[in-house]
């Protein structure tokens, strides 16, 4: 009888011994998960400063600086095609619409909440600025804007620089300017 | 020689005999109950944070998509927890004094971590990968839930396995139009049933069931 009663107990400390998550959390670090051994509790260590990792010298100023011989660049360092400017009006509807609002002038959503208004794109001074002054401004960032450069990659700011000539020619483009065809579906609409 | 057992032991025995099958039954049911339970999966259950954000807020009122802090959502495996540096962008000016935001600014000082608490976590053995989900046409609100009704952030689904196979074993009657994934509350506008099936054989969508695709 003591036997059996001691076999239960026996089992009953088994099974709640085996309850353990080992196979669920194992000794290894997912992103961005904690890690005592470093003083600042992070598994995922910061760059030493000055790293280069290979092939990403990045030595192409034009492509990775917006500027060509110190000046901002007055080109795009690739093609604008149709599908990099939808990019762009996506990318740019994610990351800048809440402040320059969809259509650029300065009243997006964040700045009805109170963020200090960036200018509209359709002044003069920024119909007229190079494209290298967006990317410039996106990587860098300008006044109360804070840089992109670690949320926008390289060739989306481009494009997105692209897509802000769209829109500035989209409110600045006059009549007789816009093809035949488009016109017929404009004023049918 | 007297009686070993007692006159009621025959009522008892015949109970345990036929009672068994109910018992382990029971037992069973119990203790599978207890296993897709909130208790268990923590599903619907919102978790403490060190700062009480709103998805509801920045995602419904201010309509912020999704990538805009999960930046790395569209191309590898983890979506990402947004640096401070993040929340800084708005609220370097908006709320910038705000108490409940302290934790933040400190943070933005010190370049000490905020400490965020995982509302999603799957277990080490289970390969995730959101990039490919999204690129088939599984939206964020899919898994995530009503992601822009949550005050504070919950976990929609249990994360069980059962749950995850679900989808796998039905992809039609989940999946919707890519341009559509980062969309909430998005209904289709054809019967789902057709536009489902249009859309696995359109995006190559296979019945991924076997163990090794997750468990690798």
């Amino acid at each position: 009888m003591l036997e059996s009663r001691m076999l239960l107990v026996l089992a009953i400390a088994g099974i709640m011994l085996s309850c353990r998550q080992d196979m669920h959390d194992q000794p290894r670090f997912e992103p961005l998960e904690m890690n005592s051994f470093f003083a600042d509790g992070r598994s995922s260590r910061p760059l030493v400063a000055g790293t280069v990792a290979r092939g990403q010298l990045n030595l192409d100023e034009h492509l990775y600086q917006g500027k060509v011989n110190g000046q901002l660049a007055t080109t795009f360092p690739f093609e604008i095609t149709a599908s990099v400017l939808t990019r762009g009006q996506e990318r740019y509807d994610i990351y800048c619409a809440p402040c320059h609002d969809v259509v650029g002038t300065g009243q997006g959503m964040i700045v009805q909440r109170g963020f200090r208004p960036p200018p509209s794109f359709h002044i003069d001074r920024l119909r007229n600025a190079p494209p290298g002054h967006f990317f410039d401004v996106i990587s860098n960032g300008l006044g109360a804007m804070y840089d992109y450069s670690e949320r926008v990659k390289v060739r989306d700011r481009w494009a997105i620089s692209a897509y802000i000539r769209v829109l500035q020619l989209s409110q600045n483009t006059a009549i007789e300017d816009v093809p035949a065809e488009v016109l017929k579906d404009l004023s049918t609409e | 020689m007297a009686q070993i057992f007692h006159p009621s032991m025959n009522t008892f025995s015949k109970v345990t005999i036929f009672g068994s099958v109910f018992m382990i039954a029971g037992a069973l049911w119990f203790f599978l109950t207890v296993e897709r339970s909130s208790y268990v999966t923590q599903a619907k259950v919102v978790r403490e944070q060190p700062v009480p954000f709103s998805h509801k807020h920045h995602v419904a009122d201010l309509g912020i998509d999704c990538r805009y802090c999960h930046t790395s959502v569209e191309e590898t495996a983890f979506a990402g927890i947004p640096p401070t540096k993040t929340c800084m962008t708005c609220h370097s000016q908006i709320h910038a004094t705000a108490g409940m935001l302290e934790p933040v600014r400190e943070s933005w000082r010190t370049g000490k971590s905020i400490e965020w608490v995982r509302v999603h976590d799957l277990p080490d053995f289970v390969y995730f990968n959101h990039s490919i989900h999204l690129k088939k046409g599984v939206a964020c609100e899919t898994c995530h839930g009503p992601v822009g009704e949550m005050a504070l952030t919950w976990r929609e689904n249990s994360l069980n396995m059962e749950w995850c196979l679900d989808c796998h074993r039905d992809p039609e009657s989940n999946v919707r139009p890519r341009e559509e994934v980062f969309t909430l509350d998005w209904h289709p506008k054809t019967e789902q049933a057709v536009l489902g099936a249009r859309l696995v054989e359109d995006y190559d969508i296979q019945n991924l069931t076997n163990c090794s695709i997750c468990h690798r």
